[in-house]
């Protein structure tokens, strides 16, 4: 499929006695929006992880638009790769993680403007739209709230050249206010620049806002 | 009925420390009150991050060492001083941390659960664990099993107050709603239950009554139908939306007016709808209503302010669409149609 994040045939486990994804497969065409859905400890934060290149699947692949987005550097015999295409080491993964606790995703000791920067320095426009007040930015991260603290996390991920966004409960620890303000601003900016999501959800609701597509994950 | 648990004008602040000299206080709740009755499930609802959890440590007397607390707080009536704690703490006095820290991570989780192994049984089974999990060690849980095991670990011992603090995050639907119902027959038996939660549907579904949490006060104390029951009205007073933000995440809402625009009375398309809310009273319950997906996923603009930086009015004026030159002066909670709300304009 053009443009689309694919994992095939996808198994992991965290240790060799249990698989946790056994032979998983799924699809997101580029700019679709996907509620990944399921029940709890099927594999649904797995799955992301793998997706993203934080874990390393035991056997199956990622692909971005047909090209594998992950490996083992056959080269230079080094470890997992996280993110090995064009210009990889000087542009962010064109597949972004954020996670459900935002304080867990950030350096506590690093005032906030310093963690947005890290991968690039994001326009005026993403920081207004997520509602991200410039004061903040000279706050450490225990001086913010979940809800401040996640729409760092959102405007860090939306570097230039990133294509999908997988959100896992980005809203679930939050407010129902925060949480329409924070979907309601990350769907107009993939919608405008054409970028996937999928996003796991308990909500039923929720999921029926935010995407156009659910999957069902099986335990 | 017998109040189990009165927090009166509570308050909570850190001390902060500016360099060597300079002490700063950071006040975190102020003015907060809440009592739980026997038989009655009472929760406060408000984001994360602003304080809740706080207050539930509060209660349990576990709060760090800076942290100064002003106010009362009751257990049957009785000042809760260090002594009683101890000794209720556990036993009759119940409580579901937040965080997954709080169990040892050198024990096996059936022996953190309790050692009655025929309650260990119903237990695991009641929260669809499998046997097997009794002998696994916390790091060995998934997020959900964790949370389950927390929930079975605070009910073992039939406690006459249980004070769960965010118990449902990362469980399925499913799950959730399974605890949420054994805490409700928990209350219908007798005890007390004091959910603290940033779910407002779980909230609505499950508890009694709703205390509001907004900036680190209670901004209105409704029952739980008053979330529900409507004659069709808008809550905010206004028939109808302006057409902003309905039924779609991808209009122009974000820059609708900070009264809630546009959340309309037709259904749209997400199923279910949990009534008008227009029992409600103070307007950020109206916006948190507004907000729910299943209502009108409205993202009323602006955030809570911080904790350092708390305006000197009504908490909420900066993003309230009735602030009038009345709310420079912060509201005292008042009766209103059977609940309390601190708003000067609320009606
Ligand atoms: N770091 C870890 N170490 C060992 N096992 C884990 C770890 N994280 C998750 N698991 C296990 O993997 C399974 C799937 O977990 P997870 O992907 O978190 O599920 P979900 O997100 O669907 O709730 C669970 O059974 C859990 O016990
Ligand atoms: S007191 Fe004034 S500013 Fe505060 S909620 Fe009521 S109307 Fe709004
Ligand atoms: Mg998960």
């Amino acid at each position: 499929m053009m443009g689309a994040l694919e994992a095939k045939n996808i198994s992991f486990g965290y240790d060799r006695k249990r698989k946790v994804l056994d032979d998983v497969s799924i699809s997101v065409g580029a700019g679709e929006r996907v509620a990944l859905v399921g029940p709890s400890g099927c594999g649904k934060s797995t799955l992301c992880k793998v997706l993203a290149g934080h874990l390393e699947p035991w056997s199956g692949e990622v692909t971005l638009d047909g090209e594998a987005l992950f490996g083992r550097d056959a080269g230079q015999g080094t470890g997992f790769e996280p993110w090995r295409g064009p210009g990889h080491g000087h542009r962010p993964c064109p597949v972004q993680l954020i996670y459900q606790h935002p304080e867990k995703a950030v350096n506590p000791r690093r005032k906030l403007g310093k963690t947005l920067t890290e991968a690039y320095v994001p326009g005026e426009d993403v920081l207004r739209a997520l509602g991200i007040e410039p004061a903040w930015s000279n706050r450490y991260p225990a001086e913010l709230s979940g809800g401040e603290l996640q729409r760092f996390c959102i405007a860090r991920a939306l570097a230039p050249g990133v294509e999908f966004i997988v959100a896992d409960e980005i809203s679930t620890m939050l407010d129902v206010v925060t949480q329409a303000q924070i979907w309601q601003a990350l769907i107009r900016i993939c919608e405008v620049r054409h970028i996937g999501l999928v996003a796991v959800t308990h909500s039923p609701e929720l999921a029926a806002r935010i995407s156009t597509r659910v999957v069902e994950l099986l335990a | 009925m017998n109040n189990i648990l009165e927090v009166k004008d509570f308050s909570l602040a850190f001390a902060m420390y500016d360099g060597v000299f300079h002490r700063r206080m950071l006040n975190v709740i102020t003015n907060l009150n809440i009592t739980v009755g026997e038989g009655e499930m009472v929760a406060v609802a408000g984001s994360s991050g602003s304080g809740k959890s706080l207050l539930a440590h509060g209660i349990m007397g576990i709060l760090p060492q800076n942290a100064v607390t002003g106010g009362s707080v009751l257990w049957r009536g009785q000042p809760m001083t260090p002594k009683l704690l101890k000794k209720i703490r556990g036993r009759a006095l119940a409580f579901v941390p937040q965080s997954v820290t709080y169990l040892d991570p050198l024990i096996r989780v059936g022996r953190q659960i309790t050692r009655d192994k025929g309650k260990l049984g119903e237990l695991i089974s009641r929260y669809h664990l499998k046997p097997e999990v009794a002998r696994l060690y916390p790091h060995e849980l998934s997020g959900g099993m964790t949370r389950r095991i927390m929930i079975c670990a605070a009910l073992a011992g039939s406690p006459e107050l249980v004070v769960a603090d965010e118990p449902t995050p990362g469980l399925s639907r499913h799950l959730a709603e399974h605890a949420m119902k054994h805490f409700r027959e928990m209350a219908d038996a007798g005890a007390g239950v004091l959910l603290v939660t940033h779910d407002i549907e779980l909230a609505i579904r499950f508890a009694d009554r709703i205390a509001v949490f907004y900036g680190g006060t209670t901004v209105e104390t409704a029952d739980a139908a008053d979330f529900v029951n409507g004659d069709g009205r808008y809550p905010n007073g206004r028939d109808g939306g302006d057409g902003a933000g309905v039924g779609q995440v991808t209009g122009d809402s974000q820059d609708a007016g900070g009264d809630g625009a546009g959340a309309g009375s037709e259904p749209d398309g997400t199923g279910r709808r949990q009534g008008d809310g227009v029992g409600l009273r103070h307007p950020y319950s109206k916006a948190l209503w507004a907000a729910m997906p299943q209502n009108g996923f409205v993202p009323t603009p602006g955030v809570q302010p911080y904790a350092g930086d708390l305006p000197a009015g009504c908490l909420y004026a900066p993003r309230c669409p009735m602030r009038t030159q009345a709310c420079d002066v912060a509201p005292e909670p008042r009766p209103l149609r059977g609940g309390v709300v601190s708003c000067h304009h609320a009606v």
